[in-house]
């Protein structure tokens, strides 16, 4: 008879053992090559990513994508979790629809924005038979680039904004009934309610949220290659060019390295501003 | 009981599953990166190898040979013996160590007619013969017929410039509001062997030294009124032979086996000619896929007999059929080429025997910068004609990158730049 005491250790021995082997150990091996220059420790890598035509670019368009896209992800979330709550009938349905998305891989998800969006694609086949344009029009290529950031956000929205919503819906759930019935005793409206009761109450989940939509925020790479390919640089976009095409690890890595460290930046901010009560958890 | 049992016979499978390969070893592993798609390899396995010792041809992109290769080695133990890919994804693999020496197979291979300066770029800059040339191919200039009625006056269409090729495509334009000319500029595309095979040294006769000369300023002045009629479109394509069979272009660069559809689809509709000449002539990039045997192969002498199958006229008239890429042999064509090959043919043949032809070949002897050599081709192109900077400034500093990648990979100079001792210069 095993002794209790180890018993939990024992049993999630084997997640721990899996996660050291093909996260940590990846994980450290690719710090160590972005600081590998060739004769032992060097900058070099990073001095040549910071130095390189497309990375100002790709910083901003990374930073421009997260701006924009999470706080729509967030607001529409937060809407549609509320109009679901209120639903007493087709409430599953619904949740379900909208929740379509997260079963497509963001590949597809790319192509499927393309198929719609490029020259001869079905919104210019639409726009043409009732009249608007008078032959392909181009939406995503260098010379229309406010169009091209459009058309990824717009991706991104309906990509990835269920997964927000899940997490915000499960939230809204384990808020009491007790708090808005005594605020309507009290005569609240529904915007005092809202701002009062539910976000203060949903902040746990905020948090995840955010977390967890900025960390793959700043990971995007499918959808933007699939819409943008090289008109539209992006962080991890330039660590698989310099990886596959220029076929230089080095900085590859030091891209990857750069990016996980903006994603930690965005969760530690993200624990500090939404600070949560340890009473108000679960 | 019964669960104990389950798990035995899973374990046996498994054990089976994992042994299986261990079994089939003594098999000719054979791994490419040309002739990837399925119809293709399966050409390959069904045409080509047919004849030759038992072989299992398998494919990988060019980003995950060059993986595969350096993880076999790591590891130890290697499955692959023979490899097919291009001239300058086997580069990488000599400083690495991968290759083993196939100057006796060459040695056996000397009446067959492989020309000595295809030969040459074989030994990859090192004494000795790395690859055998397999297939060759180049980059042409396809024209869908509709294009002819708006080509200028004067010009002709075997013997373009880019002058003549910017006025035809701002014609084009004028007379149907479409840019109709195409580049493949995608992230899979192979424009930056335009830039650096065509365009500079049909300008400057050089790739390497001239490359932030007058003469290439010009160049890239000519080239960029020439992108105002190129489809905005450019910069997401990856092989021209798509936008040309949608009718979203009517004249692309690119390289046969990726305009080859398009031909067979409809020979009649198109045109193959040369590359356009600049001032200095016309610059042309022969394509060259070698077969390598790796080092430490599990099976060498059955690779060395397969590398003689391949390169038997018959079984090299075959590829030429089958799959697009022309011998490297003595095989004269036969009459009865499909209308689409036939066209890539001619195409192929008025590029290598235009009067003004300047052969400039695929880099040699840098390693694995390959890639970044690349990137200061592209990256110029993109500073000079997407982000419209001075053409003289980024020249000069897009030269310093080129310097610094040629002192640190002591490339000596390949055609159309004349021979160096050391490193490539730029002037």
């Amino acid at each position: 008879m095993l002794q209790p005491r180890w018993l939990p250790y024992l049993l999630i021995a084997p997640s721990v053992a899996f996660l050291a082997a093909l996260f940590l150990v990846p994980l450290g091996q690719t710090i160590l090559l972005s600081v590998d220059g060739g004769q032992g420790f060097s900058l070099a890598n990073y001095a040549r990513m910071a130095g390189d035509l497309n990375f100002p670019t790709a910083l901003r368009n990374t930073f421009a994508l997260v701006a924009v896209v999470i706080p729509l992800q967030v607001a529409l979330a937060l809407v549609m979790g509320l109009m679901l709550q209120k639903m007493t009938r087709g409430r599953e349905l619904v949740l379900w629809i909208w929740t379509i998305p997260l079963g497509v891989s963001d590949l597809a998800a790319g192509l499927v924005w393309l198929a719609i969006l490029q020259d001869s694609g079905y919104l210019n086949t639409l726009l043409f038979q009732i009249g608007v344009i008078s032959g392909p029009t181009a939406y995503l290529n260098s010379e229309t680039p406010v169009a091209l950031f459009f058309a990824v956000v717009l991706a991104e929205i309906w990509r990835a904004t269920a997964i927000v919503l899940i997490i915000l819906v499960a939230g809204i759930q384990l808020i009491p009934k007790g708090f808005g019935e005594a605020a309507d005793i009290f005569g609240a409206s529904p915007w005092t309610k809202f701002r009062r009761i539910t976000l203060p109450l949903l902040k746990p989940s905020l948090q995840s949220a955010l977390i967890l939509r900025t960390v793959l925020a700043f990971e995007v790479f499918a959808v933007v290659y699939a819409l943008g390919g090289r008109n539209f640089p992006i962080l991890v976009g330039e660590a698989y060019t310099w990886q596959n095409e220029n076929q230089n690890y080095g900085v590859a890595a030091a891209y990857a390295v750069l990016v996980m460290a903006i994603s930690l930046a965005a969760t530690i901010i993200y624990l500090k501003a939404l600070r949560v009560d340890p009473e108000t958890q679960g | 009981m019964k669960t104990l049992n389950h798990l035995a016979i899973a374990a046996i499978a498994a054990g089976a599953m994992f042994a299986a390969p261990v079994a089939k070893a003594q098999d000719l592993v054979f791994l490419s990166t040309q002739l990837r798609p399925i119809d293709e390899a399966q050409k390959v396995r069904e045409v080509l190898l047919k004849g030759a010792p038992k072989t299992t041809y398998v494919v990988e992109e060019p980003p995950q040979f060059a993986v595969r290769m350096k993880a076999e080695q790591a590891a130890g133990k290697r499955t692959i013996s023979l490899m097919g890919a291009l001239h300058g994804e086997l580069q990488p693999l000599v400083p690495a160590g991968s290759l083993d020496a196939v100057d006796d197979i060459a040695a056996k291979l000397g009446a067959s007619g492989i020309p000595a300066g295809l030969m040459e770029l074989g030994k990859l800059g090192t004494p000795n013969q790395q690859y055998i040339p397999w297939m060759q191919a180049t980059y042409v200039l396809v024209v869908k017929k509709a294009a002819l009625p708006f080509l200028p006056a004067g010009a002709d269409v075997n013997a373009l410039t880019y002058e003549q090729l910017a006025a035809w495509g701002k014609a084009i334009q004028e007379k149907t509001g479409q840019r109709r000319i195409g580049f493949p500029a995608g992230p899979k595309g192979l424009f930056a062997r335009f830039v650096q095979g065509n365009l500079v040294p049909s300008y400057t006769g050089s790739m390497v030294t001239e490359f932030r000369s007058a003469a290439a300023e010009k160049g890239w002045a000519d080239f960029k009124a020439l992108w105002a009629t190129v489809n905005p479109n450019a910069n997401n394509y990856n092989f021209m032979q798509e936008p040309l069979m949608a009718g979203e272009v009517w004249i692309a660069w690119d390289h046969i086996a990726r305009v080859k559809d398009a031909l067979t689809a409809e020979p009649d509709q198109y045109l193959v000619v040369a590359p356009p000449a600049g001032a200095k002539g016309r610059a042309y990039m022969p394509v060259i896929a070698g077969l390598s045997i790796a080092k430490d192969a599990p099976n060498r002498a059955q690779a060395a007999a397969v590398i003689e199958h391949l390169l038997k006229p018959a079984t090299q008239l075959a590829a030429a059929q089958e799959v697009g890429f022309f011998p490297v042999v003595d095989a004269p064509l036969p009459p009865d080429l499909p209308a689409g090959v036939k066209l890539l043919a001619d195409g192929v043949a008025k590029t290598q025997g235009a009067k003004d032809a300047i052969v400039a070949l695929l880099p040699i002897g840098l390693g694995d910068k390959g890639g970044e050599f690349n990137k200061v081709y592209f990256d110029t192109f993109q500073r000079i004609v997407l982000r419209n900077e001075p053409i003289r400034a980024v020249l000069d500093a897009q030269a310093e990158i080129l310097r610094s990648l040629m002192i640190q990979t002591a490339a000596p100079c390949w055609a159309p730049d004349k021979p160096s001792q050391g490193a490539c210069p730029v002037t």
